[in-house]
């Protein structure tokens, strides 16, 4: 019999934490099966950040080394200037990256620092069991927004990809979403896309992914998916932001 | 073969990065060090590395973790408020044992302070900074040529231990200018670094640089083998430069910029009667407490001047190897204020008068 689905060797094989339902998992198994498909398992440099996915060093077949809170890009700039050669990539939340780590993504981007970060947007901060994230809707409610999330004291969620597409250094930004089947293959898609871009040394990439929390966002499983594309994209609206080679393959 | 040049401290901290093989630097501007990066702006070209202006310090001390942690020698440099920034940093590669070069040309604080020289960093960068349990091995040089052979020494410690060395020098060491013996070529050991997350590893070896490790056992034992590798500095690697010792009544310990002052005050001591010696520590962290200590139980000392450009933070390393046995007393100044030889001189005749 013609064996259909393997499970990517992208992948260490060690047994995932997330919870039921949240789509953290597909994502790695996105960037492992690029990672396989391009056939560069063996050379290529991931950085782990600080939040659910802290230890997906374990996840991910490749060299890992995991960053300080924020500090993913930082890091894959220094990995970067020392490999060139290599596909290096950060994987981070929307609290590591949009907030304290504000900083380290604007200018890894404004620097054309040639990585590729694959950033998942779940508008809530995970691992520290669901605080108000910089990507958090107005009116959503957190455990540090228990009334829901009110601009007028907590100010409005940031949209990264429109506002890292700005920058000339970027070279490729695109926002998918895990909500769906198709949207999930067109992530894929899209990562497979920056790797590319990245490795012809066209500048810096990032893949926005809207993701699931159904624990802290108290959703089941299904709902979670609903929730992604009645509530988050209207707010974060997917599609291509940057795309240096703009009129070509995309 | 070597090169005799006239040279600001900072930029033989610079040139003596590049001797020892590092071609990676990542910092942020800040007086009194930016000649460093100045110098190395230039200087990387010349040697196809990198030099990276990074948007903070404590993004350049993540692109360190990085870089390094892939395996390079990495240097960055900065001064006291942008250490302050880089102490995350530091913690992070103590745990996960990356060998980095940091240097501190320091200068006065609290807060934005000022701009001229001082010692006020020395808890900070021997004592820790950052959170947990860990050491950086730290060097002070006391003169241009010296910082230029400690900085390059500082590469080969940091890759032996996977520890991150800090140069830690006053605003005055960085600044001065003094002539520097370049040797042309270097006896550089290459250090193999198979723990590295190169992205070039063979078979199934999966490398991962990190400091995260939830099972209190596993964190244990990581924690049990980091004291295990100080102790090990400690039994090694204490370097110390004494004068006069044999029968001096009185003992100066100073370092860097105060060491240099306290050198002309023996001499000025002596032709007064005065004998005065020194304990210049070179590692302040291996900190030399057994030569300290020895000197204590000398029948012929009286007591001990601990000098320096802060409020006291060295003299607590002196009293405790002194251990009570003689008087260990403090002379500091802060702000930027260098003390004067007649000034120490003025409390050298003082105590040896028995008047303190
Ligand atoms: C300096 C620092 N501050 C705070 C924390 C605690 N912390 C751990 S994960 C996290 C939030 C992560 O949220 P996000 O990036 O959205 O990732 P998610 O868990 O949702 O995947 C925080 C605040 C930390 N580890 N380090
Ligand atoms: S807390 Fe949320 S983001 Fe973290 S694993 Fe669970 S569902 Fe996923």
């Amino acid at each position: 019999m013609e064996k259909v689905f393997k499970i990517t060797k992208g992948l260490t094989g060690v047994p995932m934490h997330y919870c039921p339902g949240c789509t953290h998992g597909i994502v790695h198994r996105l960037v492992a099966e690029v990672l396989e498909e391009m056939d560069v398992i063996e050379s290529a440099i991931g950085v782990s950040s600080v939040g659910c996915t802290y230890n997906n060093y374990d996840y991910f077949a490749c060299d890992m080394l995991q960053a300080a809170h924020g500090r993913a890009p930082a890091v894959a700039t220094g990995v970067k200037r020392v490999h060139p050669g290599s596909l290096v990539f950060t994987y981070q939340g929307d609290g590591d990256l949009a907030a304290i780590g504000t900083a380290e993504i604007v200018h890894a981007a404004a620097r054309g620092e040639r990585i590729t970060t694959i950033f998942v947007n779940n508008a809530i901060y995970g691992m520290t069991s669901g605080q108000m994230a910089p990507t958090t809707l107005i009116g959503q409610v957190t455990t540090t927004t228990p009334f829901g999330r009110d601009a007028a004291i907590h100010g409005y969620p940031i949209r990264m990809s429109e506002m890292l597409s700005t920058l000339d250094g970027a070279a490729f930004i695109q926002r998918v979403s895990m909500h769906d089947v198709r949207n999930v293959r067109e992530a894929k898609k899209a990562i497979t896309k920056a790797f590319r871009l990245q490795s012809e040394g066209a500048g810096f990439t990032m893949v926005e992914i809207l993701s699931t929390c159904p624990t802290n966002w108290g959703i089941d499983p299904v709902g979670s998916l609903e929730w992604i594309k009645e509530m988050m994209i209207p707010q974060y609206p997917l599609g291509v932001y940057k795309d240096v080679t703009a009129g070509g393959d995309k | 073969m070597s090169n005799r040049v006239l040279m600001k401290g900072n930029e033989a901290i610079a040139e003596a990065a590049v001797k020892a093989g590092c071609r990676h630097y990542f910092g942020y501007p800040i007086t009194p060090q930016t000649e460093i990066a100045h110098y190395l702006a230039k200087r990387m070209k010349d040697v196809d590395g990198v030099f990276l202006q990074a948007e903070s310090e404590v993004a350049a001390i993540n692109m360190v973790y990085g870089a390094a942690g892939a395996g390079a020698r990495v240097l960055t440099s900065s001064s006291s408020p942008g250490i302050s920034l880089k102490q995350e940093g530091f913690s992070y590669i103590a745990g996960a044992e990356i060998p980095s070069v940091v240097v501190n040309v320091m200068r006065c604080g609290p807060g934005l302070g000022g701009i001229l020289p001082a010692q006020g960093d020395y808890f900070q960068c021997v004592k820790g900074g950052g959170h947990g349990d860990y050491k950086n091995l730290v060097l002070a040089a006391s003169g241009v040529q010296e910082l230029f052979s400690l900085t390059m020494e500082a590469f080969d410690l940091a890759d032996k231990y996977r520890i991150l060395v800090v140069i830690l020098a006053d605003g005055t060491i960085g600044q001065m200018m003094e002539p520097v013996i370049i040797p042309e070529d270097t006896d550089m050991k290459i250090f193999d670094k198979p723990w590295a997350a190169s992205g070039k590893k063979g078979g199934n070896v999966h490398h991962t640089i990190k400091s995260i490790y939830i099972d209190p056992v596993v964190l244990e034992g990581l924690n049990n083998r980091l004291q295990s590798k100080y102790r090990e500095i400690e039994a090694n690697e204490v370097r110390v430069e004494t004068s006069a010792l044999e029968d001096a009544e009185i003992v100066i310990t100073a370092f860097g910029t105060c060491a240099r002052i306290a050198k002309n005050v023996i001499k000025e001591a002596a032709r007064e009667g005065i004998k005065v010696g020194l304990i210049r520590p070179i590692t302040l962290w291996p900190f030399p407490v057994e030569i300290i200590s020895e000197t204590a139980r000398k029948d012929s000392v009286k007591a001990f001047l601990d000098i320096e450009l802060n409020a006291g933070q060295m003299v607590e390393d002196v009293r405790l190897a002194v251990n009570g046995k003689k008087e260990v007393l403090f002379h500091g100044r802060t702000g930027g204020m260098i003390p004067s030889q007649e000034e120490i001189l003025d409390i050298v005749r003082r105590i040896a008068g028995g008047g303190f």
